[in-house]
């Protein structure tokens, strides 16, 4: 199927009605860069709860993500680097023993959704092995080094900003807001990307294409 | 004299070879960048994606779209690429990146590293690319203080912190000297002292808790 473009006032609403209690989001974006602000703002306003989130970060000052924890929408947060020196709203809440994190070496993070994308029942990875992040899991000596065997991390729903799409559901992105947001766009049930402007079919160069259409559900521009 | 960490960070500077692509970690690493000679043709990688990666943006030259892997706005330089964040680590892990500096809280005489945890019952845990980082490169240079601020040594037998990684670290600069850690110096002895700063080898070994071998005489690259 190819994409679905949604434009207009309530574009980021209509793109995101769905969204079921308990879902897994995957939230593209590296600090700010590549965040999908208005989509979060719409999953906000949507109402959906009791949500497991996967980014790089867990919120920076009260907008976007942050403003998602603070409407007591998250169950849990699976990433990297949730404490930041702007991340007050995660900070509280995780002391307060109100959402669950589980810390994820970064390549790790990212790789164990590459693997959901692309059918990998689970993989050895030298990362972590022998420390607190690799306590627990199933171990391997390869070649001499020790590595830990990390699961596909899979969404339901994967919300990704990115510059351009064309009807198809084509996408370019632009310098570093890149990120995640190639690798999260292939792990998802349902994938939807706000872009800052939409093309006709054959409006982009297919030797520049990053995400190819056929991982693209929902394109979103307003 | 001690060195102050402006001549840490050119001391690793001289010691990255020509044409090394290469990752400075966040915070005091990236003063290395500053003593990088535009002629040595080292290209920086930025974990968020990026080979090539410029100096600081400032006013104009500044987007939110190109960052590094503080967040903290660059420049992209001629020959740079974007890539997605699988590949980023694609790059780390496969042994692409030839050298990475770190900071440390703490370094085994064996070579494993402590930096992303200081074990403290109530700190959230944040890990960020760290571990990537430290088992991937082919070489890893740490850069720190030798004592921490409570006077006690972070070169020490086996790191009492989280690790980070074991075995990693190749280098490790800092203040009052250079030293050469890991499998292969452990094995001949000890850790390598490369060069000292305002102290002497007899001094060092008063001060750490492991062996460490005089190599203050042998070439290396820079003198350490």
């Amino acid at each position: 199927m190819s994409a679905t473009t949604y434009a207009g006032e309530t574009a980021y609403d209509d793109a995101l009605a769905d969204v079921a209690d308990g879902a897994t989001v995957l939230v593209g974006g590296f600090g700010m860069a590549g965040m999908p602000v208005e989509l979060i703002d719409a999953l906000i306003r949507q109402g959906a709860g009791d949500l497991t989130v996967v980014s790089n970060n867990a919120g920076n000052g009260d907008t976007g993500l942050a403003a998602l924890l603070a409407a007591g929408r998250v169950r849990k947060v699976v990433c990297s680097f949730p404490r930041q020196k702007d991340s007050w709203v995660f900070d509280g809440l995780y002391r307060e023993g109100r959402v669950e994190l589980e810390v994820v070496p970064q390549g790790t993070l990212v790789e164990r959704m590459r693997a959901a994308g692309a059918g990998i029942g689970a993989f050895f990875c030298p990362t972590g092995a022998g420390t607190l992040l690799g306590a627990g899991k199933e171990t391997r000596e390869i070649d001499g080094r020790l590595h830990v065997l990390e699961h596909p991390l899979r969404g339901d729903v994967a919300l990704v900003k990115a510059s351009v799409a064309d009807e198809l559901g084509n996408v370019v992105y632009r310098k570093t807001a890149r990120n995640f947001g190639p690798v999260m766009a292939t792990a998802a049930e349902t994938v939807v990307v706000q872009v800052d402007r939409v093309v006709p079919v054959g409006g982009l160069d297919p030797e520049a294409v990053v995400t190819p259409s056929i991982y693209v559900d929902r394109v979103v521009v307003a | 004299m001690s060195r102050s960490k402006d001549e840490i960070a050119a001391a690793i500077a001289a010691d990255i070879p020509a044409g090394s692509y290469v990752n400075l970690g966040i915070g005091q690493p990236t003063l290395v960048a500053d003593h990088l000679t535009p002629g040595s043709g080292v290209v920086l990688h930025t974990e968020n994606g990026m080979l090539n990666m410029g100096p600081a943006a400032h006013g104009d030259e500044v987007d939110p779209d190109l960052t590094n892997a503080g967040k903290i706005p660059v420049t992209e330089l001629p020959g740079a690429s974007y890539f997605h964040h699988a590949d980023s680590f694609a790059m780390m892990r496969g042994g692409h990146l030839d050298v990475c500096v770190l900071g440390a809280f703490q370094v085994s005489a064996g070579g494993d590293l402590a930096n992303w945890h200081t074990g403290e019952d109530d700190a959230i845990p944040a890990v960020g690319g760290a571990m990537d980082l430290a088992i991937g490169a082919k070489r890893v240079f740490v850069m720190m203080t030798l004592l921490a601020r409570d006077g006690t040594p972070k070169l020490v037998p086996a790191c009492t912190y989280p690790l980070t990684g074991l075995g990693c670290v190749d280098r490790v600069y800092t203040d009052l000297a250079t030293f050469e850690v890991g499998p292969t110096a452990r094995a001949e002895g000890g850790v390598r002292v490369l060069a000292t700063y305002g102290t002497g080898v007899a001094d060092l070994r008063e001060l750490l808790a492991v062996p460490l071998v005089d190599a203050t005489s042998s070439p290396s690259l820079s003198g350490g």
